[in-house]
């Protein structure tokens, strides 16, 4: 598994076993996940640093918490907003997206 | 055990819903079940197992010695589950619980969503583990990218079996962060140092406590894990105060020890200062709360069944006051005992007989506890930060001394009207990180207690529905009702 990550800021642990892998994009970027990754999981091992820019000042932030507390892992997953990408399983061909402030009416579920 | 994947296949009603799978729920909903209840059990996470345990039939961990012995325990537990006749539904987040107003028979209306989809169901009893989460720890420059829970990393290894890249500082103290120093090291994390902010004084009042923690199953326990992370990590205790660099990302963790500042260049920052009950769908359900001084966080008011103020509600596990997973487990039967009796599926000579040893095992559990909670209690100037740049609510950018001007400039008194005056509490994590830290900072601007100070009203939905999510239910009376609270 760790070839197929471009292991920037985070590797495949010791003792670990290969899944399937997922492929999906991130802000037009082609990456490859690990089936059973969540979404938020699978960009900190794509090297992904920042995931959305805040409302208020639209500082760069990254998932913190990884359990649904903190929701500093906003993303837009395949055209809707405010997903929180720790609790969501990554899919084959999902399509994400940088959340930059708050959520855009054009995101919304049509 | 009936697995749900779709949120047509829950039933219109339950004797009990039990919220969140983690060691509380796995065993109450096993032990209700085993009782004849018809039980759902929901969780929002994709596979059971809770914190401790997460992960515990999915994980890509194959090497057992990586995560220890008590984590493959979790097989056991949900082995028990799967053979029960409790119906569970993964990924499927509770986002509000109520009295029921149509209905005399079924108490309680539940709101839950899965993969997109939303419905309320009722059940008779409810039964929350919702677990605890980690103490919030702002120091200045922790919303960098970069900047992690020491949690979030555990999470990561469990489910994903990836570690932090790069060198890695865990800063922080409590009983967990020796084993999860100890997990990521096994693991392969480069983990440059571990910087202890155990203050020393509370050496002194845990000191009294001591004689009950050295009759504590935990005690052989945590210390080979302490030995075994102090042998081969590089452990630097006394740490008073942490501040992280770097302008887009974090390049750097400066600290003091012994009135000396140091800078360590790091690639990961790992922050945790222990664990507190997850209390929002519990406050929002309507249940009275109290400060726990000795734990120092909010917890429940229960009685001897972990009954909450709402008749019908109970709270087990960790949501209930930290005690530890196998407290959790326990209190889960305990808990699924009374809700069987409540139902009247049980006497109370059968509770109370089928409770006796499970009372006398939980006693052993939360033996010594005490000594652990005033030793880790976090100093003063984490719990409020001193630095008045330092964001408390990641959400609404509000920061330290915003909070404190408001509190003593212009004499607000608790955390609902901060709310008003700062927005902070008001983003989508509702107050679940900077609630604590509020509440302590009006504490000290004001002279008072967080028990004086009081919390967060919340109000339900405790997490975000979407607005396609609420169209999609019955518009009921109750329905509207659970929109427009
Ligand atoms: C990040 C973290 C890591 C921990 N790691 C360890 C460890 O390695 N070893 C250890 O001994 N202790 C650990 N603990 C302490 C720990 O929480 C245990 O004591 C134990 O997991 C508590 O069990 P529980 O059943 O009370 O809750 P948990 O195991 O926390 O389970 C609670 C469950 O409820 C679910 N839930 C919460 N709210 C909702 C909702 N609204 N809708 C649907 N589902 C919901 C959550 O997804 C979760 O799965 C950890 C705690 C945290 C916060
Ligand atoms: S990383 Fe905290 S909610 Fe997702």
């Amino acid at each position: 598994m760790s070839e197929t990550r471009t292991d920037r800021d985070a590797k495949t642990g010791r003792g670990a076993h290969s899944a399937a892998t997922l492929s999906f994009s991130f802000d037009g970027r082609r990456l490859i996940g690990r089936d059973g990754d969540t979404v938020a999981a699978s960009l900190l091992a794509n090297g992904v640093t920042v995931c959305r820019e805040t409302p208020v000042s639209g500082a760069p932030r990254a998932p913190y918490c990884l359990m649904g507390v903190c929701f500093e892992c906003l993303v837009v997953i395949d055209g809707v907003g405010n997903r929180q990408g720790c609790m969501v399983p990554l899919r084959d061909g999902m399509t994400i997206e940088t959340q930059h402030g708050r959520r855009q009416p054009e995101e919304t579920q049509g | 055990m009936k697995p749900l994947t779709d949120i047509d296949q829950l039933a219109e009603h339950y004797d009990l819903a039990i919220v969140g799978a983690g060691p509380a729920g796995l065993s109450a909903a096993a032990r209700a079940s085993e009782l004849g209840l018809a039980v759902l059990l929901v969780d929002e996470n994709p596979a059971p197992g809770g914190q401790i345990y997460r992960s515990i039939t999915t994980t890509p961990v194959s090497d057992r010695a990586v995560l220890g012995a008590d984590y493959w325990r979790g097989r056991d537990i949900v082995a028990r589950l799967k053979r029960s006749a409790a119906a569970y539904a993964a990924r499927c987040t509770v986002w509000s619980i109520a009295p029921d107003v149509e209905s005399d028979a079924s108490p309680f209306e539940i709101g839950l969503s899965l993969d997109g989809r939303a419905r309320l169901i009722s059940a008779g009893q409810v039964i929350l583990a919702t677990g605890a989460q980690e103490r919030p720890f702002p120091i200045p420059g922790w919303t960098l990218p970069g900047v992690m829970t020491a949690g979030a990393a555990q999470i990561a290894l469990k489910s994903s079996a990836i570690v932090p890249k790069g060198r890695t500082v865990i800063a922080g103290c409590g009983p967990l962060l020796y084993l999860l120093a100890g997990q990521l090291a096994a693991a392969g994390a480069e983990i440059v140092a571990v910087l202890d902010t155990t203050p020393r004084r509370n050496w002194r009042a845990a000191l009294a406590a001591l004689p009950d923690f050295l009759r504590s199953p935990y005690l052989a326990k945590g210390l080979k894990l302490m030995a075994k992370a102090r042998r081969s990590l590089r452990f630097l205790g006394g740490v008073t105060s942490l501040a992280v660099e770097g302008s887009d990302r974090l390049s750097a963790i400066r600290f003091e020890r012994g009135g000396a500042s140091e800078s360590l260049a790091c690639d990961t920052l790992l922050l945790h200062q222990g664990v507190i009950p997850s209390v929002n769908l519990s406050n929002a359900a309507g249940c009275a709360h109290d400060f726990d001084p000795v734990q120092h966080c909010w917890v429940p008011q229960l009685d001897d069944w972990f009954a909450s103020s709402v008749p019908g509600i109970a709270i087990a596990g960790d949501g209930a006051g930290i005690g530890g997973a196998e407290s959790a487990a326990l209190r889960g039967e305990v808990a699924a005992l009374d809700t069987a009796r409540r139902l009247g599926r049980i006497t109370i000579p059968e509770r109370d007989d089928q409770a006796a040893p499970i009372r006398a095992a939980l006693g052993r559990t939360l033996r010594g506890r005490r000594f652990l909670d005033l030793l880790y209690k976090p100093a003063a100037q984490f719990l409020a930060p001193i630095v008045d740049d330092t964001i408390i609510c990641r959400c609404e950018e509000v920061t330290a001394g915003q909070v404190r001007d408001a509190a003593k400039r212009l004499g607000v008194t608790g955390p609902n009207q901060m709310k008003a005056f700062l927005r902070c509490g008001m983003g989508p994590c509702q107050g679940r990180l900077c609630g604590p830290t509020v509440v302590e900072l009006i504490a000290e601007a004001r002279g008072t207690t967080p028990a004086e100070v009081g919390y967060y009203r919340l109000r339900p939905p405790v997490k975000p529905v979407t607005l396609a999510e609420l169209a999609s239910l019955p518009q009921s009376e109750a329905a509207v009702k659970a929109v427009v609270r």
